[in-house]
């Protein structure tokens, strides 16, 4: 086990070096930016084994990568907000090819107007493309996601984002316990299992389709993006088992057992949310907390085994679902529950929008001003 | 076209080279090239202009299943040696 | 000496029976490009009329791996692609020789959507071919205007003819300082084959630019595919020359005219034989569009030759 303690940007760059990753495509972009540096650095010295292909946008970056797991290689590439909304046809096109690609969303607000701060705008924006989303709340999150995230999607065959939260997590420090290298060899073995570009055995990919064979491929990936929650908790359990360290599962619970008000929350704010939980445990309310880590697959068994009959349910959004009632995580998860509407109480907050503070205390005060807890 | 070729699982989109991916295209010909093989001189025009490649490099036979009937080993034959016929 | 008909190899990577049209320019450049380039080798497409052409799913029209991929992608796919090879091949994680890399693009992949990232490949001097194959329209959609179709020329989107140039693409990728460039034609086989054995023996980025006069789009014969080329070269409409590092050096029948040997046709039977041109040559207007053609022709003439000597 080595230790390092870095910035967020930094901590990205040392994973993608330890999963051997052969080609990186990156485009700068803030807060992302120091991800491209750093691996520019890594790969110019030689420190680490890759080629870092300096693209002149992120639809070409998202471009390189899904070609380069066309040949079999390991690929990717980090952006963030325009950035990953720049990429939107390409992100179809890599999970209808069932490339596996890990890629890295710095989550920042979107233009227009400018700003640079964070929420979870792009990577909503893109939750329909077909790809896995997981979502971290620390660094050493962070690092072990990604390898996680080769895990998944070199099984699955589905691309998976690695969501962080700009500033908060991409620039603060933290230490990270890196396992040794030969522990994530192991666990990360090349083994290529889809189509390849082979000049051997030519065939051509993903050509015109009809009515007849489209909807299957489209069915297919339904079904095996429902299925990857099995191969989620898998690359956690195996990470586990050769390292000690658990980062897993497709939620996190924090006092759940005996709660009957729950924060639902994504992001660095499950982080925060933890205190609001104790902060309302010492005011006398039985809360806990819910960390949303997988969104694609959306958990929607694994929240509903939490959450007790009659239970407070507070949804805290960093994004608008425009035109809907409120955040989109409050319209999925109301959709996930339907069938539990008369036993639960939704409610929703949003908050931190464009990087807007967020709080122990404001997301406290969002569950005792949605219910009257005096009776 | 490979004949041991390994096939990828269902699940990919993937297409192999095949004769007549196109369907039958011989049947798109209004109409059909034939060649005077009196009149011919081998020079092989016909051969490397043909968009489809369906006039065999040594026999000079064309495959009339796939031949679209373009006409354009006609029009470049430099001694006129191949007429194009009205299909029935 | 250019490579005699009898003498290119018997390879074919184009399969009977293909979703092209008869007499597609498409499909015979890339049975050239099979012989040129061999087996080993790995092709990238944008969405053009040869994506149409390979037929249905699960049947492919050519013999090579294939991989389709997003429209303004040719330029950073290829050299993703090119990227992972050469990785992997240093890791050893490569079965075999690396394989060439090549993009087959239309105008529009090339000239306007794709510009950019082939724009940035060029740059990177990343090593795989592009070529381009200039129909001088988005044939594949039913032939509306590109950046690629000449002044005057009707399109489904300039339906009384184009009022603007086209762009100079040649230039604009030998300003990229590239090590190989060339243009060809169909009727010169054995020329376009030269060009792309020397371009795969070349490193870095590779630029071929193909003309293919598509006769759905420009409205004319068939059969004439050919010899349409031919005259397009003939009047100066296309000009043939390639640049290894910069240099430029023009091929027959270009050559002749750019030495002063030979002058080139008047364009007006190579306009007129289309039909795309045909409300431009109507009435008064002809002797004005004919003039101003072969003026251009001129110019683009003169431009070329001061850069071949400079």
């Amino acid at each position: 086990m080595r230790r390092l303690f870095d910035t967020g940007c930094h901590v990205v760059a040392q994973a993608v070096k330890c999963a051997d990753v052969d080609m990186v495509a990156a485009y700068p972009i803030t807060p992302q930016t120091s991800v491209v540096e750093e691996i520019a650095a890594l790969t110019e010295s030689g420190e680490m084994n890759c080629r870092f292909l300096p693209v002149e946008g992120e639809h070409s970056a998202m471009a390189a990568c899904v070609a380069a797991a066309a040949v079999g290689a390991r690929a990717f590439t980090a952006t963030s907000s325009q950035g990953l909304l720049y990429m939107h046809e390409v992100l179809h096109m890599a999970s209808g090819c069932r490339f596996p690609l890990v890629m890295v969303n710095v989550n920042r607000a979107v233009f227009a107007p400018w700003t640079l701060w964070a929420d979870h705008s792009d990577s909503l924006a893109q939750r329909d493309t077909g790809w896995l989303q997981l979502y971290c709340a620390s660094l050493q999150e962070v690092f072990n996601t990604i390898l996680q995230a080769y895990y998944i999607a070199e099984r699955v065959r589905i691309p998976v984002m690695v969501n962080m939260d700009g500033f908060i997590l991409s620039h603060c420090r933290m230490i990270v316990e890196m396992p040794d290298q030969q522990v994530i060899d192991k666990y990360l073995q090349h083994q290529p299992n889809g189509w390849i570009a082979d000049p051997q055995n030519p065939s051509a990919y993903a050509c015109v389709t009809g009515a007849d064979l489209y909807p299957g491929f489209r069915e297919e990936l339904f079904n095996d993006t429902k299925n990857a929650d099995k191969t989620i908790i898998e690359a956690a359990k195996v990470y586990h088992e050769l390292t000690g360290m658990w980062d897993g599962d497709l939620i996190d619970t924090y006092r759940c057992d005996d709660a009957d008000t729950f924060i639902i929350a994504i992001g660095s704010m499950a982080a925060e949310a933890r205190i609001s939980v104790d902060l309302l445990r010492e005011q006398g309310i039985k809360a806990g907390l819910i960390k949303i880590r997988a969104l694609r697959p959306f958990p929607a068994a694994a929240i509903s085994d939490v959450l007790s009959d009659g239970a407070r349910v507070m949804v805290l959004d960093r994004n608008y679902g425009f035109g809907t009632e409120g955040g989109i995580i409050f319209a999925e998860l109301k959709a996930a529950l339907f069938e539990r509407a008369a036993q639960l109480q939704i409610a929703n907050k949003i908050m931190g929008i464009g990087g807007a503070d967020v709080n122990y205390q404001m997301m406290a005060d969002a569950v005792t001003s949605a219910w009257d807890f005096r009776r | 076209m490979s004949e041991q070729r390994n096939e990828f699982p269902a699940k990919y989109p993937v297409s192999y080279p095949v004769t007549g991916a196109g369907g039958d295209t011989g049947s798109w010909r209004m109409f059909r090239p034939e060649i005077d093989k009196d009149k011919c001189i081998k020079c092989l025009f016909c051969w490397i202009y043909c968009p489809d490649g369906v006039i065999d490099r040594d026999s000079l036979e064309i495959n009339y299943s796939y031949c679209k009937g373009c006409g354009i080993c006609a029009k470049e034959c430099p001694r006129n040696a191949i007429s194009m016929i009205r299909e029935e | 000496m250019t490579t005699a008909i009898k003498n290119l190899p018997r390879d074919e990577i184009v399969m009977a029976g293909n979703g092209a049209c008869g007499g597609c320019p498409a499909t015979a450049g890339l049975r050239i490009v099979g012989k040129a380039f061999g087996p080993n080798a790995i092709c990238l497409m944008t969405p053009s009329c040869s994506v149409a052409s390979i037929g249905l799913l699960p049947k492919s029209s050519f013999n090579y791996p294939i991989l389709n991929i997003c429209f303004a992608a040719a330029g950073s796919s290829a050299a993703g692609m090119e990227y992972a090879l050469e990785s992997m091949q240093k890791k050893g994680r490569l079965n075999g020789e690396k394989p060439l890399v090549f993009t087959w693009i239309g105008d529009g992949g090339t000239y306007d959507i794709g510009f950019q990232a082939l724009s940035a490949a060029a740059e990177r001097n990343d090593d795989f071919i592009h070529i381009c194959y200039n129909n001088e329209a988005y044939s594949n959609t039913g032939v509306q205007r590109s950046g690629a179709t000449p002044r005057f020329a009707a399109t489904t989107t300039t339906p009384t003819g184009k009022q603007c140039d086209k762009k100079n693409l040649p230039l604009l990728m030998l300003d990229h300082h590239i090590p190989y460039l060339a243009t060809a034609s169909l009727a010169y086989p054995g020329d376009f084959y030269d060009k792309l054995v020397k371009a795969k023996n070349t490193k870095g980025f590779r630029y071929i630019e193909l003309l293919a006069p598509c006769y759905t789009g420009w409205k004319f014969a068939a059969e004439d595919m050919i010899d349409i080329s031919r005259k397009a070269v003939n009047c100066g409409a296309w000009l043939m020359f390639e640049a290894e590092n910069g240099k430029i050096e023009f091929t027959n029948p270009t050559k002749k005219f750019v030495d002063g040997t030979a002058t080139p046709d008047s364009p007006a039977e190579y306009l007129s034989m289309q039909g795309r041109y045909t409300s431009s040559l109507k009435g008064d207007n002809k002797e004005f569009v004919i003039n101003s053609v072969a003026s251009q022709i001129a110019a683009d003439l003169q431009l070329l030759r001061q850069r071949s000597t400079c």
